[in-house]
């Protein structure tokens, strides 16, 4: 079966319910002005996506750009499966690997092995794979002895290193990355800046949200730019990238 | 609603070497899963029904979930989870004196009543007190990770298994301190064991789904259950409430309490008993089914 990403009339509406619904709606009106509703039964709810549409094909490498809170993020959960829309629906077919949060899963307490062990099994992966995985995470992070260690007391250059070589170990064939990933880039070493190439080129379909145009420049051959949870643009790099840069 | 489906494909597609430096890299299991809005009944059980199978397929990972649950509650102190076997022998020793004085009954038949009757009431406890957990100290996983939803259930019930275990020590020692062997009518805490297996999953889909919509439902469920120690004749036994006893039909916890209990004591739970425990059973199994069906897609967007 060919690699397939299909997204038809998605939309999606977040739920305020808790305790803290009023200081979040406060904090959220400032960038989602216009897009708080009600919904049938009064509950207030912001409506994050709304009639996004678009089909991915093997070779395809999206970039989504937006301001903040524009709905990059919630897309990204909705392709990966976290989050089922109201509206429309959501198709994917092939692996998936989606890179949302920096500690993705990581638990300080545990030791680098566990760490390991527990990833591989989130992606269902056999026993010899995860041994596999372990080998490669453990010799790339350069953890040696503190495999066995909780994260916890490892430095902070260790925690970044094992974080980067776990994400990074996992190669799908549809890859979705939020923009944390690739914003430290000047200060990559120059093994890691080959892994990740590695791991973006090994895809065949690439999601990618950030708010940089270099990296957009770099990695993606179409664009969307989304704006209130609406597709402004969609097309080539070059045209909607000019049209989100240009002022106002 | 959503509608989801994850099948899973072939195995992972092995490991590639990487043309630089020959590392390897791994290629996750093929997914495939379409979630869509608009789904009608059927589509909506199907896809409950698919979260269930996916979730059986993934109970090693459940499995390895709850063990480091445990593993890490305890790491780094000397007896590790056996404080949990030292805590309920303590708690049974005193117990057990105190009460067999104030009910004036004889030491050898109210210790072997009582380690039991601690020892399965703590885990129904804290089975109540995770299942309304489940989801919501899961967020972080359920945010980041499409799972199935019913991984989180299965954790909390096996870690619960796994502390059952410690505790069960406690009650093997006091048996054979008493001489107290419930002799082959015991086998009958079994199949007892395994609608309780069964109903702490629904217990746990239910409970939890809610706890994550509704935040004041734990601590009302708290209080319930501490009213329950009291009225389920978990410290006193069910024969000194005498021509009221029959009441207690109507108290799910003592009725599921009773029919793991009496066998394991030597007797035959009474039929009245062992049919409210399967209604009441068969009740929670199908709320939780009905609300599962229901919601499976809307947990994230409450956690």
């Amino acid at each position: 079966m060919t690699t397939d990403l299909l997204v038809q009339n998605v939309g999606l509406d977040f739920p305020l319910y808790h305790g803290s619904a009023r200081s979040l709606k406060k904090t959220m009106v400032r960038n989602v002005t216009g897009r708080m509703a009600s919904d049938e039964q009064n509950r207030v709810v912001v409506q994050a996506l709304r009639d996004i549409s678009f089909h991915l094909k093997p070779g395809d490498k999206l970039g989504l750009v937006g301001r903040n809170g524009a709905g990059k993020s919630t897309l990204l959960r909705a392709l990966a499966g976290i989050y089922e829309p109201q509206r429309g629906r959501v198709r994917v077919q092939g692996s998936l690997n989606a890179l949302l949060d920096p500690n993705l899963g990581m638990n300080p307490e545990l030791t680098g092995r566990e760490n390991i062990v527990l990833r591989g099994q989130y992606q269902r992966m056999d026993r010899a794979a995860i041994r596999r995985m372990e080998e490669d995470v453990s010799e790339f992070a350069e953890l040696g002895d503190f495999m066995d260690l909780p994260v916890r007391i490892y430095s902070s250059g260790m925690v970044i290193r094992l974080g980067f070589a776990l994400a990074t170990a996992i190669r799908p064939q549809v890859l979705l990355m939020d923009e944390w990933f690739l914003a430290g880039d000047a200060n990559f070493l120059e093994k890691a800046r080959e892994r990740l190439e590695d791991l973006v080129r090994g895809a065949e379909i690439l999601v990618l949200s950030t708010h940089l145009s270099s990296v957009i420049e770099e990695w993606c051959s179409r664009v969307i730019w989304l704006d209130q949870g609406r597709i402004r643009a969609d097309g080539p790099v070059s045209e909607v990238l000019a049209a989100y840069l240009a002022p106002a | 609603m959503g509608r989801g489906r994850r099948v899973a494909g072939e195995e992972p597609i092995g490991y590639r070497h990487r043309t630089m430096d020959n590392a390897a890299i791994m290629s996750p299991p093929q997914t495939i899963f379409e979630t869509q809005a608009g789904a009608d009944r059927r589509e909506r059980m199907r896809s409950a029904m698919d979260d269930l199978l996916t979730a059986g397929t993934m109970w090693r990972l459940s499995w390895t979930l709850a063990l480091l649950d445990i593993k890490l509650r305890y790491r780094g102190s000397i007896l590790g989870p056996f404080w949990l076997t030292l805590s309920s022998a303590l708690t049974i020793g005193m117990m057990g004196v105190l009460y067999s004085y104030l009910f004036h009954m004889d030491v050898s038949h109210y210790f072997p009543f009582l380690a039991l009757s601690i020892v399965l009431w703590n885990f129904m406890l804290q089975m109540v007190n995770d299942a309304t957990a489940c989801f919501i100290s899961a967020e972080a996983m359920i945010r980041s990770v499409r799972l199935p939803m019913m991984l989180h259930p299965m954790r909390a019930v096996l870690r619960n298994l796994l502390i059952l275990a410690h505790n069960a020590v406690v009650i093997i020692i006091v048996d054979l301190a008493m001489n107290a062997w419930p002799g082959w009518i015991g086998i009958l805490a079994i199949p007892a064991f395994l609608l309780w297996l069964v109903v702490s999953l629904a217990m746990s889909l239910l409970l939890g789904a809610l706890c994550a919509r509704f935040r004041d439902i734990p601590p009302i469920v708290a209080s319930l259950m501490q009213l329950a120690f009291f009225v389920s004749a978990i410290i006193w036994e069910p024969s000194q409430l005498g021509q009221h006893e029959w009441m207690l039909v109507f108290n799910p916890v003592f009725t599921l309490l009773e029919i793991i209990r009496a066998p394991l004591l030597g007797e035959l739970p009474s039929l009245l008993v062992t049919f409210s425990a399967l209604a009441y059973s068969a009740i929670i199994i199908f709320l939780a089914s009905m609300l599962f069906v229901r919601v499976r897609g809307r947990i994230p967007f409450w956690v």
